[in-house]
């Protein structure tokens, strides 16, 4: 059973370990930024998750100490990766791509960040 | 086993931490140095997990609880300094 | 009346339920002063936040919900694999990297929210902007040579999906 746990934790460690590396190496690598955009918010999210698994199993078996932070970790990680994505590639492109550079949106309105909506039209209904 | 895998992780995210840095001192906008302070805060989180497993203490998963939520609220601030010009209206 | 009643003290129900286990995972051990105090929190909250979410967002579907975190959860594990391929092997000069705009069905902010997140977590793609009239979703793409079939995927894969749970 430990040797089981053993294995189980090393290889999570293993595989958090690289896939941190690799987020990094990623970062430096990669030459425009919304490329490197790809590189940490994915792999460094699974290092991170794989890591904490590790630890999770590590504290249930060899502890006796079941631990619910771990989880919560991982979650926020999760729940917070897209976000950060969206805000830095949206500061990215408040200051250095020009509307003409994307695709047209194939509506009648623009990218939100560059078309200004004038008084009375409101989109989205928020209430 | 375990303790040689520690080591390597330890190992994989320090050296993660210098390229970060490299990537900080050398980059080409500042977008760019947010993403790679973002990446050092999940990095430096990783980091701790593997010494909280190391020393056998339970006390490191609380500070990396607090150190994710803030890193994530200074990478929200940095951007919207930089989309809004203030952080908050 | 009773029913007005419990709609002012518990606004959000989901929202509750959701506080008062987060608040158990804190401090990571159950007894009865800490459900309590959970609780309190899970009241308060709601309570104090209410101006900010106005609507209940309804979720009918809880088996179709968790069939969609396993799925993303999957895909997930498949995205880190093929970006590291892709940083591991692919020259930078090699590397197509284009803009997709993904037209959407989905009317709930809710759900394109869902959407975007997902998007961003899964194989070399991540969401940069909606359209003005949230009718459009513009797409990163790190590593295509047909992007029309990356827009398909996402459509079938995830909209569908989506689609399902939320209307």
């Amino acid at each position: 059973m430990s040797l089981i746990a053993e294995i189980v934790i090393s290889f999570m460690l293993i595989v958090g370990g690289i896939f941190g590396l690799l987020g990094s190496w990623g970062l430096v690598k990669l030459n425009d930024t919304m490329r490197r955009l790809h590189a940490p918010t994915k792999a460094t999210t699974l290092g991170v998750g794989g890591v904490l698994i590790a630890s999770m199993v590590y504290f249930a078996v060899f502890m006796e100490r079941v631990s619910f932070h771990e989880l919560l970790i991982t979650a926020f990680l999760l729940i917070t990766a897209p976000i950060t994505a969206n805000f830095v590639a949206k500061a990215h492109m408040h200051r250095d791509v020009k509307e003409r550079d994307l695709p047209p949106t194939g509506g009648d309105y623009g990218w939100a960040g560059y078309d200004e909506v004038g008084d009375g039209k409101q989109p989205i209904d928020t209430k | 086993m375990i303790t040689f895998a520690l080591y390597f992780a330890i190992a994989c995210y320090g050296i993660g931490l210098l390229l970060n840095l490299w990537r900080i001192r050398f980059a080409p906008g500042v977008v760019d140095r947010i993403l790679a302070l973002d990446t050092m805060v999940i990095n430096a989180i990783a980091l701790l997990n593997i010494y909280g497993i190391l020393v056998g203490t339970a006390v490191y998963f609380e500070v990396s609880l607090l150190i994710a939520m803030f890193g994530f609220v200074s990478t929200v601030a940095y951007c919207r300094f930089i989309l809004r010009g203030n952080i908050i209206e | 009346m009773v029913g007005a009643i419990l709609r002012r003290v518990f606004p959000h129900p989901q929202l509750t339920g959701f506080l008062v286990i987060i608040w158990l995972l804190l401090v990571n051990t159950i007894t009865l002063g800490n459900l309590l105090l959970g609780v309190v929190l899970g009241v308060l909250i709601p309570g104090i936040t209410q101006p900010f979410w106005p609507d209940r967002p309804k979720v009918g579907k809880p088996l179709k919900a968790a069939e969609y975190i396993l799925l993303v959860l999957w895909d997930i594990c498949i995205a880190n694999i093929a970006v590291a391929k892709i940083i591991l092997f692919k020259s930078n000069a090699n590397t197509h990297s284009q803009w997709i705009a993904v037209p959407l069905e989905l009317r709930s902010p809710e759900a394109i929210t869902m959407l975007a997140g997902t998007i961003t977590m899964t194989p070399g793609t991540v969401t940069a902007m909606l359209s003005a009239d949230a009718s459009h979703l513009l797409v990163h793409c790190l590593d295509t040579d047909d992007p029309d079939a990356v827009r398909d995927e996402i459509k079938h894969r995830y909209e569908r999906r989506l689609k399902e749970i939320f209307e």
